[in-house]
């Protein structure tokens, strides 16, 4: 399944900017990044489940939010781009 | 069902691929070209002066990530792998049954039934689909031959008449090769195999498609815990995975070998793809070696019925799914080894 990721981290608060930076290591290692805060995560649930407690542990409840956004397995047909920074289709051949 | 992993490429010469966190990244010329999450590759293949970190490769290795290195034109070179595991028992097994004359046969029997009736496919395809267009009677002939062969092999006695009939076998299916292929003839000829360098075009392209068909049988094997390099057909021989070859046989001509006859008769690779050296040796351009490259991982995501274990799967599953098999077999779970038939 696919999940769309986007998150807003309070950098003004206390470890703000580490908290930031552990979020977005934490996105990459399950998912490409399509924008500055957004990810998107092609997973099987069991790895959805480590990602999901991962990343609620490492915010601050108070002051950042999360958003999932659950696309499901035919994500391609939802999803459009337009403009720079196309992102990789990791089904398709990839050759670099 | 196992989810089809993909498989990265990397050919860009002066790539450095390194781990970072969980995923893979590629570099060209110190930038950034791409970041992968590591499950979602099964394997990587790098051809030429590509360099990994060995801390990628450790990594690779402890999440039965294949690295294979290859050189620019195809040639295989070395892969990594981590420490041995997997099953110890297993292995054993398998070396028994390799040492074991009995066993060995008819393991190597069904694979090359399993050959010879796939390359009768391919042959009966092209005269159900051209049979205008080509010379019916030859592909007729060369089929019945093939089919006697077939028939006659299951009386082999020992594995010198198995590798009797495969050679007679390709001997005959080659001869006819030429027959399929059906557009600019003029710049694919094909008058037998030849390899080591390959010398002409087709000779090239088919090179090229049994090195990276091998690299992924060989990490199919790994990946069900069998040494790839003990086979039943071929022969041990330091350094090469003999046991890769033996289960390539089942596929050659349905995978690679069509793959190779729909790049040139769709017109999808040209002559100019292809430079002859003055040694006479025919290498294929980055940009040709990439079409087929890219025309290989689109096949492997078309879905065929699998008649043994009776499910739809993906071409590139067959790889893993034709290793599990041998893997029961070697076990004791199933009698024979079942090959796979293409209908």
């Amino acid at each position: 399944m696919t999940v769309l990721i986007t998150y807003d981290v309070a950098i003004s608060t206390e470890g703000g900017a580490k908290r930031l930076r552990r979020i977005s290591k934490a996105c990459a290692n399950y998912g490409q990044r399509v924008q500055f805060s957004v990810f998107e995560c092609a997973l099987e649930p069991a790895q959805w489940v480590k990602l999901k407690s991962a990343l609620e542990k490492i915010i601050d409840h108070k002051s950042d939010s999360l958003r999932y956004y659950y696309l499901g397995a035919n994500c391609k047909n939802r999803i459009e781009h337009i403009g720079a920074k196309p992102s990789i289709d990791i089904d398709a051949p990839l050759i670099i | 069902m196992r989810k089809l992993l993909n498989t990265l490429y990397v050919s860009s010469q002066g790539a450095y691929l390194r781990k970072e966190g969980e995923t893979v990244v590629v570099e060209v010329g110190g930038e950034k070209k791409l970041q992968l999450p590591i499950h979602t590759i099964s394997s990587i293949v790098c051809f030429g002066n590509v360099m990994c970190s060995p801390f990628l490769m450790g990594f690779c290795a402890e999440r039965s990530v294949a690295i294979s290195f290859l050189s620019e034109r195809g040639a295989f070179l070395a892969s990594a792998r981590g420490a041995v595991s997997g099953n110890v028992l297993l292995r054993r097994e398998h070396y028994r049954k390799a040492d074991d004359a009995d066993s060995s046969l008819s393991i190597a029997i069904n694979i090359v039934k399993a050959k010879l009736s796939n390359s009768l496919a391919v042959i009966h395809r092209a005269i159900r689909d051209h049979g205008a267009k080509i010379n019916v009677n030859l592909l007729k002939d060369a089929a019945n031959k093939i089919k006697r062969l077939i028939k006659t092999l299951s009386d082999a006695k020992d594995l010198d008449e198995v590798r009797g009939y495969e050679g007679e076998g390709s001997y005959e299916y080659f001869a006819v090769f030429d027959q399929l292929i059906l557009e600019q003839k003029e710049d694919f000829v094909f008058n037998g195999r030849n390899r080591r360098p390959p010398l002409d075009n087709v000779n090239a392209t088919l090179s090229f498609a049994y090195v990276i068909l091998s690299h992924d049988l060989r990490s199919a094997l790994e990946s069900v815990g069998l040494d790839p390099q003990v086979g039943f057909l071929h022969r041990d021989r330091s350094g090469r995975h003999s046991l890769a070859l033996d289960m390539m046989e089942e596929f050659r001509s349905v995978i690679a070998d069509r793959l190779v006859l729909s790049l040139i008769n769709r017109r999808q690779i040209a002559k100019k793809e292809f430079a002859k050296s003055a040694s006479g040796a025919v290498t294929i351009s980055d940009s040709g070696r990439k079409t087929i490259l890219t025309e290989y991982q689109n096949r492997k995501q078309e879905e065929i019925f699998h008649p043994y274990i009776d499910e739809k799967v993906k071409i590139g599953q067959l790889f893993f799914i034709q290793a599990n098999l041998l893997a029961r077999h070697i076990r004791g779970d199933i009698d024979g080894y079942p090959p796979f038939f293409w209908r």
